[in-house]
């Protein structure tokens, strides 16, 4: 089963965790078999938001800008055979020690 | 011959078809039916003799039938179910029971941390306890709509997010382990010490959680938290016909007729105690267990080992800080010291937000006043006291001491 750690960053001032802790960790996702994808995003002064509206008017803003701790800033796919195993691969990424990893399953259609 | 005698075997049996077939929702239907089909059969062809054997063989059937006739679902379990084979291999069979025992596992999934704690609680006592929906709403004075949407909920997220069917690893029990037995005591809890209504006590949900322990005793009997608790619970349970007034009142630990304890309730909790506490550090259920025997063990309240169980208090503090335990241990230091060095103790706590809407809080600073003939002090704090308790027998209670100090 597919599930989706996502990972919400913490304070960039206060983080703990090392360039090297994520290389050491994403190396251990590779090596364990059970990478599916994952991406780091860009700071968010760099995202855009787009909405349509009734009459199919798009508009085009600069943000958003959300309270830092619910900044999204990367995230994995990992395939695992249960919510037990996708825990313990949040419990151990770095990230859910400067701020959060949410943990979701991917739905099959 | 009804339902309610197979309570018993209606976990076992859940459990076990869980295991096999990976699905929550297929083993509550299928157990059901193969007790209905018993109910039916047993009267005419007689009790066979395994019945447990005959109950699991009659789900299996039944649950296989339904594979079957819906191939999507079959295709969804049996994806399931070879990785549970592959991840749990089956329990060597009980030697005294034709059924093998499996509910660990079902326990730890219905307390897993990932689903909510009411739900954990709510789904424990439906698929453990054997409670039908009606009556876990019952017990907690919602709905049974409500209920039961919220047992759906559990359910689909254990079978959505892939919660899975397993007692967890050595290297993680001790972390899960506490989980399961917060869900057990919580029931006893709001069994014991209603946290609402009219009734103080719920009896019968008290008694469904010494139930439940003792399976968890059954099943674990190294685990020496798992013994800390039924004896806690026993221990405290002992106490209940004394705790009650004729009309319902609260009657205090200090007022009850000790003769009225259940004293064989009481031994084998004593028991307990000794094998909680023997072996290496005890848990907090056991230091628990410990000062509520010393409460069981006294004659009256003058002659209660008031020292060992402060020392067990600063024990208990160590192990788990948290305000309601240090409220308990200034009780504990005001029998030893005197109501004057309790008192200084409950005033340290006056800034704790979580004991600003605890009433047992209030109550003690009104008795250690009263104590002190500080009547217009012990008045406000029972008026406190008063508008904060949830149950009426709590509020009756602080209404009789508003009109002993005479203030009313």
């Amino acid at each position: 089963m597919k599930y989706m750690l996502m990972i919400y960053a913490g304070s960039a001032d206060e983080a703990q965790c090392t360039f090297e802790d994520w290389v050491a960790y994403d190396k251990t996702v590779k090596d364990a078999g059970v990478f599916v994808s994952g991406h780091t995003l860009k700071d968010l002064t760099t995202a855009t938001t787009v909405q349509v509206d009734a009459a199919g008017e798009a508009t085009v803003t600069d943000g958003p800008y959300a309270e830092t701790r619910e900044v999204l800033g990367g995230y994995y796919i990992i395939d695992v055979p249960d919510l037990d195993v996708a825990l313990d691969w949040a419990r151990r990424c770095p990230g859910a020690r400067d701020g959060a990893v949410v943990v979701r399953p991917v739905a099959e259609f | 011959m009804d339902s309610a005698v197979f309570r018993e075997e209606r976990g076992r049996l859940l459990a076990a078809l869980v295991r096999r077939f990976g699905d929550l929702d297929l083993a509550e239907d299928v157990a059901s039916e193969a007790i209905e089909a018993a109910l039916v059969r047993w009267p005419v062809d007689g009790v066979p003799d395994r019945p447990g054997a005959w109950l699991l063989t009659t789900a299996r059937r039944r649950a296989v039938d339904r594979l079957r006739r819906d191939r999507t679902y079959a295709a969804r379990l049996a994806i399931l179910q070879v990785e549970a084979d592959r991840a749990d291999p089956a329990p060597p069979a009980d030697a005294t029971a034709d059924l093998p025992d499996e509910r660990l596992q079902l326990f730890f999934t219905c307390a897993h941390p990932a689903l909510p704690a009411e739900d954990r609680v709510a789904l424990t006592l439906r698929c453990l306890a054997g409670l039908t929906t009606a009556e876990v709403a019952r017990a907690f004075l919602v709905p049974t709509a409500t209920m039961s949407k919220r047992i759906v909920r559990a359910k689909n997220k254990i079978r959505e997010a892939r919660i899975p069917f397993r007692v967890p690893g050595a290297d993680e029990l001790p972390s899960r382990l506490p989980g399961v037995l917060q869900v057990v005591y919580s029931v006893f809890t709001e069994g014991y010490a209603a946290s609402s209504g009219d009734a103080l006590q719920r009896l019968d949900l008290a008694a469904e959680a010494i139930r439940l322990a003792r399976i968890l005793r059954r099943l674990l009997p190294g685990e020496r938290e798992v013994a800390g608790l039924l004896a806690l619970m026993l221990l405290v349970f002992a106490r209940r016909d004394a705790r009650t007034g004729p009309s319902g009142e609260l009657v205090l630990l200090e007022d009850q007729d000790r003769s009225r304890w259940d004293r064989p309730m009481i031994d084998e909790g004593r028991a307990l105690v000794e094998t909680a506490l023997t072996g290496g550090a005890p848990g907090p259920y056991g230091v628990q267990a410990a000062i509520a025997a010393l409460h069981d063990e006294a004659a009256s309240v003058e002659s209660t080992d008031w020292p060992q169980i402060v020392a067990l208090y600063d024990v208990l503090l160590a192990m788990t800080p948290s305000p309601v335990v240090a409220v308990n241990r200034a009780a504990a230091v005001a029998m030893r010291d005197g109501a004057e060095a309790g008192l200084a103790l409950l005033d340290e706590l006056a800034d704790e937000p979580r004991l600003r809407a605890y009433h047992p809080y209030a109550s003690a600073r009104g008795d250690l006043l009263t104590r002190l003939g500080r009547a217009a002090d012990a008045a406000a704090a029972y008026r406190q006291a008063l508008e904060l308790a949830g149950t009426e027998p709590e509020r009756a209670h602080a209404r009789r001491r508003l009109e002993e100090i005479g203030d009313s």
